[in-house]
């Protein structure tokens, strides 16, 4: 699905922030991202989802080099791709339930065709009662979950979520993490960027931590 | 259901705008926009006044053209009236053919020479009025031409003069357009700052809908809604502006029409009212600049999400 060899990664003419940076992403696999504040976490995210380009090496995304892609090229790649922002990037003037069928929307489906879809997912998510409410009158719990369906109403085949857990309390995080191993049951590859251990170590799995632009990976 | 504190509920059949309108500092550009769709449809306006008056003066001209006979030593004067007359007559498309009498040749010297002169010691031209319905059922050329035959007659069809008022108009819708393309220019810059400043102030939008695979198209198609509106609105609202303008500038002459101040500008200008084509010329720069905004917005997003990517 994702693979990346000797991948380096610089900003403008500064030291490499990731090096030789040689992995695989394998279908319906589930880990984590890992490694202290400014390890480069982030930036390897932006590299998962096309936001940056790489300095060297080669990564291959879906069976394509990241490299050859043309712009026009990329949103169809980017469906394919859920991001869970650590801000969650919802738009305040819509509702939860505009915020996830957004995806959708942009796709030119009509809402006759997507709006059941979006109700039932809201409910899987556990936020059926907050269909119509807006993102400033919602917890952070709630907004993350907002932020994950939207990201996998779509049905990405990956999911890549950037501290997920970062802003909620410790039950609420664990709920979320619920909702990453379930939607990785029914098909999603998920890679979850945290330095949250103690998450970590209730949901083991595949983990790849990142410390000053090294890549370990434990399986 | 909870909502936004303070927020009114909305009755709407379909999902919210993804861009809001609001956040589109919109009433600055529609302002703008307004005086430029106002300043070009005076333009408009006013072309088209200078094109129908240079018409109107055009075939006032062309329907009555003068055969001069000259006295030279040895010419029978009236006989070469006579033949004049007489081939004037035969000419097709020509309506009156009139000689002035001496007595109509001394009223016209009056003001320059005063009363009493004797007519027979100055060598003044004799003169035929030809009067035509329609100017270009004469074959000028020809007539011009059989003239030649008679000995110090000559043709004075006024063509310089037309020549000149036909390149007069010419210069004014040269012109017109010029003043028009800058003011279309300064619009599509007025409009550039106000899309990037907008897709600046949408970043996160713009950011969320990149990442959720929106096309190009899309994001610069909820951009460009807006702008089509604001265009068309403020384009309309110059429109109208100049349109009452002309209106009031219509009744106005109307009224002074009697006045000698009047009586001059309707020689100039005629009714001075703008025609048919100036009020439908309003509405045409109102939806171009509408359309132009438009497009203008698009293509800015498009050239913005070239740049991010």
């Amino acid at each position: 699905m994702f693979r990346f060899d000797n991948v380096g990664l610089r900003y403008g003419t500064g030291p490499e922030i990731l090096r030789d940076l040689h992995f695989h992403i394998e279908p319906r696999s589930f880990q984590y991202l890992t490694g202290p504040s400014g390890a480069g976490k982030t930036s390897l995210l932006r590299l998962f989802f096309l936001s940056i380009r790489p300095s060297r090496g080669l990564i291959s995304i879906f069976g394509r080099d990241a490299a050859t892609l043309r712009s026009s090229e990329l949103p169809r790649i980017r469906r394919r791709i859920g991001v869970v922002f650590q801000d969650f990037r919802l738009l305040d003037h819509l509702t939860t339930y505009e915020n996830v069928a957004l995806a959708l929307r942009a796709v030119g489906k009509p809402e006759s065709r997507y709006r059941a879809d979006v109700v039932e997912l809201l409910n899987w998510v556990g936020l059926g009662d907050r269909i119509n409410a807006y993102p400033p009158v919602l917890s952070g719990g709630e907004k993350q979950r907002a932020a994950i369906a939207r990201a996998v109403i779509g049905h990405p085949e990956i999911l890549l979520a950037d501290e997920p857990t970062g802003n909620v309390d410790p039950p609420m995080a664990r709920r979320i993490l619920r909702l990453f191993v379930e939607l990785n049951r029914l098909g999603t590859s998920v890679v979850i960027a945290t330095h949250d251990t103690d998450l970590m170590y209730r949901f083991p799995a595949r983990t790849m931590a990142i410390d000053d632009g090294h890549l370990e990976i434990h399986d | 259901m909870r909502l936004l504190p303070g927020r009114r509920r909305r009755r709407r059949t379909g999902p919210a705008p993804i861009v809001p309108a609001n956040s589109i500092a919109g009433s600055a550009l529609m302002t703008v926009v307004a005086i430029m769709s106002f300043l070009a449809c005076l333009t408009v306006g006013a072309v088209t006044l200078v094109q129908d008056a240079s018409q109107n003066w055009q075939t006032d001209i062309n329907r009555e053209i003068t055969i001069q006979i000259i006295p030279r030593s040895g010419v029978d004067v009236a006989a070469s009236v006579d033949r004049a007359v007489e081939i004037a007559r035969s000419t097709p498309g020509v309506t009156n053919v009139t000689a002035l009498s001496d007595a109509q040749n001394l009223t016209l010297l009056e003001p320059w020479l005063g009363l009493g002169l004797d007519i027979e010691e100055l060598p003044i031209p004799r003169l035929i009025v030809i009067s035509i319905a329609d100017p270009n059922a004469v074959d000028l050329d020809a007539l011009a031409a059989e003239l030649a035959n008679v000995d110090g007659a000559s043709l004075d069809d006024h063509r310089l003069w037309t020549e000149r008022l036909r390149a007069m108009a010419n210069v004014s819708v040269i012109v017109g357009f010029a003043v028009l393309s800058l003011m279309f220019a300064a619009t599509v810059l007025s409009v550039v700052f106000a899309t990037r400043g907008a897709m600046a102030g949408n970043q996160q939008i713009v950011t969320v809908l990149h990442f959720i695979g929106a096309e190009d198209g899309f994001v610069a198609s909820e951009f460009q809604r807006h702008f089509l509106l604001l265009g068309l609105k403020g384009g309309l609202a110059g429109a109208a502006l100049a349109t009452v303008l002309f209106a009031l500038i219509g009744l106005a002459t109307t009224a002074v029409r009697s006045t000698p101040e009047g009586v001059q500008v309707s020689a100039l200008f005629g009714s001075f009212a703008v025609g048919p084509t100036g009020y439908f010329g309003a509405l045409g720069v109102a939806f171009a600049i509408a359309i132009l905004t438009a497009i203008t917005s698009r293509w800015t997003v498009f050239r913005y999400l070239g740049q991010v990517e």
